[in-house]
């Protein structure tokens, strides 16, 4: 009979233990069967078989989905169309001009991607790297303001586009200061560019957070002795910054970019949220394309959207891609320093 | 011994839950969305049902109507969803819903009561009973008769244009500093009723979708340039990219436009919100070139196919469906009927303390003997909605100024095609 436990961590980890002996024997006898190599195969197998069902199925099944037509959402039901969808969607007359493209909305939703990632990844990476190194100072309060910058991570992105509609929408609070302080009110989300850059700095408010979060670990990793020995050469505080802080910073601001441009890509629904793809198309990104196309429009095409989903998911494998070459680079340069 | 105990005890336990198990109610699920106060009828309704049938327990899941939109065909489509569900896209998905006429107590009840529009949600040639519609619905306009009777406008009569019920509002508009003289609800169903006024067809010779026609782009340039005139609130229609809904109800309850253009359904939702802030009226529909049609429509309640209950399911519908509970229905919700019975034996006690309901609601059953043929045959036109949708996609664009009209026709007509290839598919 087993012993009975008698301290708190005994009794938590009891039952661990208990099925730590039921598994060993079976365990044994394959490690004696297999080796070593089939071991680390029985250890692999939960982790394949989660990624499997969850990433590698749907991928697959995404793939096959964008090579079929029709309105029925089982496969069964669809008929084979090879790449028709793909070719549909990238036919155009003259690729400038979204309109004489065959889905012209998929290549307004592309330029629009495009824009919005090159404005927002910049923009990202420009607060981000100022609210860092403002933060890295010996400021007053900076426990709090750390605090401050990362709390709109925390929200829900639903929630983060509420709230900046409501902010900015015709009878909103940015609207109320204005005509408290005698001033025009402004229509915001009607007009294309201010609801183009509303889209663009309400995700930059809202992810910022995390991105700094990062760039301050890069920043409070920086020797200390390098700024000492550049104080006593009389270094100049820009020098310091082009010469010491960004290039130390560089494998940081490698990860923020990288990571900054998938989630720009991917951007949907704090923007659904606060513009729903308008005015007109102006704010319709590629996510919501996707969206509208698969499942909420009453003109619904789940194989076309299968398919515009694959070109944007191969989009991000290259950014992936990027990020890995970046990440071994940085790893390379660690490893000979 | 202890094991024959064990199992033993095992084996009565067994039989204990299987007893319990046989007593348990049969559980249905209801999709519901509100617009009002119906939700809460239904509740209250269904509580009666389950007293008097303790052996069905009818789950209300009160939804949004985004998720009867988006949500329930995706559900439908792969096979599932719930026993029983309220639905606006009556035509497109009826192979889905349950064919009720093996099922229900009196099919011939279900026929007399019911029949005229049970075409409005099953397949073309099916003699299928799929639902009851919970509600009969008028496209049309209510005006904020306070802002106008301020301003010191005259309320355009019944037989008043577009333009003159634009013109009139935008001088209430103008006068009382409001923010747009009026809204459409962004929605190709309720643009439909106005097309068709002047002179718009959707359907062709051979039942499929005809092209975009004169008469239909008539309505459209119009409703294009009062929004770049600033006349129509473009938060409802610009504000938005495609097919997304977007209703003006709130702008109109808020004051900040003296005319809507949306339908019967709101009104149990003004007399809600608006209580005795203003007074309102419905107007109908304003006339075109041909005629002043609304578009009729409903919503209704339909039994899904892929239930593992549809006896039960009947067994609901036909307490829902019978006549004094549609009356009740009708008079707490203040919907129109849709049941013939009712509607004969009239004299319905409409349960609303606002003066401004009763006006409205006659309003509303005047406008339904003023509609279109070519509106008249939508709601059981299968290709409706591919319609619909290309109408509020480009007609957007073309609002924010992205597209032409007629790049916003031709885009239109691509469209519809395409849906209609797509669905053949």
């Amino acid at each position: 009979m087993a012993a009975i436990p008698r301290t708190l961590g005994a009794i938590v980890t009891a039952p661990l233990t208990w099925i730590a002996r039921a598994i060993d024997p079976p365990l044994r006898w394959w490690q004696r069967l297999t080796g070593l190599n089939g071991m680390a195969a029985v250890f692999l197998l939960p982790n394949l078989a989660i990624f499997g069902v969850f990433v590698l199925f749907p991928l697959v099944l995404n793939v096959v989905y964008s090579m079929t037509a029709g309105t029925n959402i089982l496969l069964g039901d669809r008929s084979f169309v090879g790449l028709d969808q793909y070719q549909r969607l990238l036919t155009c007359e003259d690729y400038t001009q979204a309109i004489t493209c065959r889905e012209d909305m998929f290549w307004t939703a592309a330029g629009n991607t495009f824009f919005f990632v090159v404005l927002q990844v910049s923009m990202m990476i420009l607060v981000s790297t100022i609210t860092a190194l403002i933060l890295n100072r010996n400021i007053r309060g900076r426990g709090f303001f750390r605090a401050v910058f990362f709390f709109p991570v925390l929200l829900s992105p639903v929630v983060v586009g509420l709230i900046w509609r409501w902010i900015l929408q015709r009878q909103g609070l940015l609207n109320l200061i204005m005509v408290n302080l005698g001033m025009e009110p402004e229509v915001w989300l009607n007009d294309r560019a201010y609801a183009f850059t509303a889209t663009i700095g309400v995700s930059v408010w809202a992810h910022m957070g995390f991105y700094t979060l990062i760039l301050l670990a890069g920043l409070q990793a920086i020797p200390k002795d390098l700024y000492e020995a550049a104080e006593m050469d009389g270094t100049p505080p820009a020098r310091v910054f082009w010469r010491i802080t960004l290039p130390l910073l560089g494998p940081n601001l490698a990860v923020v970019l990288v990571l900054a441009l998938i989630r720009g890509v991917q951007i949907f629904d704090e923007v659904y949220v606060l513009t729903g793809g308008g005015p007109g198309t102006s704010t319709l990104y590629l996510t919501q394309y996707i969206y509208e196309v698969g499942f909420a429009s009453i003109l619904r095409n789940p194989g076309l959207a299968a398919a515009a989903s694959i070109l944007m998911g191969l989009v991000l494998v290259v950014l992936t891609l990027v990020q890995l070459g970046l990440s071994r680079r940085n790893e390379q340069r660690g490893s000979r320093q | 011994m202890k094991l024959a105990t064990s199992l033993a005890a095992l084996a009565v336990a067994g039989l204990g839950t299987a007893a319990l198990a046989q007593d348990d109610p049969v559980e249905l699920r209801m999709m519901w969305y509100s617009d009002g106060i119906e939700g809460e009828v239904m509740q209250d309704l269904l509580d009666r049902f389950e007293e008097q049938n303790p052996d069905i327990d009818v789950v209300l899941d009160n939804v949004a109507y985004q998720v009867i939109q988006e949500q329930l065909p995706i559900q439908l489509a792969s096979g599932q969803g719930p026993d029983i569900a309220r639905v606006t896209n009556l035509k497109e998905q009826a192979q889905h819903w349950l064919d009720l006429r093996e099922h229900v107590e009196d099919p011939a009840y279900w026929d007399e009561n019911f029949g005229n529009r049970f075409d409005w949600m099953r397949e073309d040639g099916s003699d299928a009973i799929p639902g009851f519609l919970t509600q009969l619905t008028m496209v049309g306009g209510f005006a904020n008769r306070t802002l106008f009777e301020q301003a010191g406008v005259e309320i355009p009569g019944d037989d008043a244009t577009w333009d003159e019920w634009v013109e009139a509002s935008d001088q209430v508009a103008q006068d009382q500093g409001l923010v747009a003289a009026f809204a459409v609800d962004r929605s190709g169903h309720r643009i439909s009723g106005p097309n068709v006024s002047y002179g718009g067809d959707y359907i062709g010779e051979d039942g499929m979708p005809a092209e975009i026609d004169d008469g239909t782009m008539e309505y459209v340039t119009k409703l294009v340039n009062w929004t770049k005139e600033g006349k129509q609130l473009p938060e409802i229609w610009v504000s938005a990219a495609g097919t997304t809904y977007r209703s003006g109800a709130d702008d109109f309850i808020n004051a900040q436009i003296p005319f809507l253009y949306s339908g019967s359904w709101q009104v149990a939702n003004l007399s809600t919100k608006i209580g005795d802030a203003f007074d309102w009226v419905a107007i109908g529909s304003p006339c075109g070139d041909v005629g002043c049609s609304g578009l009729a429509g409903g919503a209704a309640l339909v039994g899904i196919k892929y239930t593992d209950h549809p006896e039960e399911v009947a067994r609901v519908m036909d307490y829902l469906a019978s006549e004094e509970v549609v009356r009740e229905f009708s008079e707490r919700t203040l919907f129109l009927p849709a049941h013939q019975g009712v509607v004969e034996a009239g004299g319905l006690d409409f349960q609303s303390e606002d003066p401004n309901v009763p006006p409205a609601l006659e309003r509303f059953v005047q406008a339904s003997n003023e509609t279109l043929p070519a509106a008249d045959a939508l709601p059981a036109w299968k290709w409706a909605n591919a319609y619909y949708g290309a109408l509020v996609t480009r007609i957007s664009q073309a609002m924010a100024g992205e597209i032409t009209l007629e790049e916003a026709r031709e885009l239109m007509n691509r469209d519809i095609a395409d849906v209609v290839q797509n669905a053949s598919q």
